[in-house]
């Protein structure tokens, strides 16, 4: 495919964003990797019990959020704050057993395509649109 | 609307609504395509929720360095993407997410989007050149996808000579569509679907459908 080529696509910055590295680098307590593979983005992350007294804002948050099953990413959109960030507070959650983590039960690696069952399903619930 | 906001937080996004609490599997379709070609159109036309904006940093560190001082600084790269979803049933939900084709944004491409089901390439007969990319990096990852051409008025070529340009292997499906239109997005979903369902179903058959759509073998990013 030779003529293909990359494209010039413009950054685009949320206005507002507070991207600060210190603000970041707080919340995270300095930690830059969540667990290895704990989070899919689309994980949905349910709270098992109500935020406590003295915890990280961010860590009671989420658990409010959680009430009802969330997924990793809209967590992120609603703390404004990255996906890998999110991800290690996620982590902190589940090793305190504050959350339970419902996985995707389709995640192959690449290449491996989803079963009949699961296109079924998907395509019986467009048409539903 | 929550009335917990004893901390002062922003207002939930006017769209924002629970998932049912039966949720238990989600799933993962990715739009590509060019700057302004109407991703977050399309994915807002067909999404239960108005679409929310998030991102994701990389840091140019590398994976596994540890490296605190870095690690959130100068050196990141963040990519901003957005997303919406489609409860399916009872226990599944398909999220929508609208990435932007650029090239750095496919470093990121495996650590988001692994496990994705497939992707609708969207592009922009004006500007087709912007696809190119994403097409070769979803051909390189072996991920199925479909191309929607976003139909600004009156097309001035037909598909065919669109498949042409995009040089497309004749079974990857290419339609038009409104991305503004609920009812043309559902179709480019479902055309998707209905690709998959074919690919496996030959498979299963046994008939060699890594012969009609080859496989490739990751070397670099």
């Amino acid at each position: 495919m030779s003529g293909r080529g990359g494209n010039t696509d413009g950054r685009r910055v949320r206005p507002g964003r507070d991207d600060d590295p210190d603000r970041l680098y707080t919340i995270t307590r300095g930690r830059s990797r969540a667990p290895e593979n704990a989070f899919d983005l689309v994980t949905l992350i349910v709270a098992e019990r109500e935020p406590a007294s003295g915890m990280q804002s961010e860590h009671a948050r989420i658990l409010r959020m959680c009430e009802a099953p969330t997924a990793v990413v809209e967590v992120a959109a609603e703390l404004a704050l990255p996906v890998s960030v999110v991800k290690i507070l996620l982590g902190d959650l589940l090793e305190a057993g504050s959350i339970t983590a419902r996985h995707p039960r389709f995640a192959p690696n690449k290449a491996r395509l989803p079963d009949l069952d699961t296109l079924k399903q998907v395509l019986h619930g467009l048409q539903q649109l | 609307m929550d009335s917990n906001s004893s901390e002062g937080r922003d207002p939930r996004p006017s769209g924002r609504t629970p998932l049912r609490r039966t949720a238990d599997n989600a799933l993962k379709i990715v739009v590509v395509g060019g700057f302004g070609v109407g991703k977050t159109t399309l994915v807002g036309a067909v999404s239960e929720i108005r679409p929310l904006n998030t991102e994701e940093t990389l840091t140019s560190a590398g994976e596994g360095i540890d490296d605190p001082t870095g690690a959130w600084g100068k050196r990141s790269t963040t990519v901003a993407f957005d997303f919406g979803r489609i409860t399916l049933s009872a226990s599944q939900v398909l999220y929508l997410f609208g990435a932007p084709g650029q090239e750095r944004f496919w470093f990121l491409w495996d650590r988001l989007f692994s496990g994705a089901l497939g992707a609708v390439v969207l592009v922009d007969t004006r500007r087709l050149a912007d696809s190119w990319y994403a097409i070769d990096r979803l051909e390189h990852h072996g991920t199925p996808f479909v191309v929607a051409r976003n139909n600004f008025g009156d097309p001035t070529h037909t598909l065919d000579q669109v498949r042409e340009a995009l040089d497309l292997p004749p079974e990857v499906p290419l339609l038009d569509c409104d991305a503004r239109d609920r009812e043309s997005g559902k179709q480019v979903l479902i055309e998707l679907v209905r690709h998959l369902t074919a690919r496996v179903e030959a498979e299963t058959a046994g008939t060699p459908a890594a012969a009609a759509a080859p496989v490739l073998e990751e070397s670099t990013p």
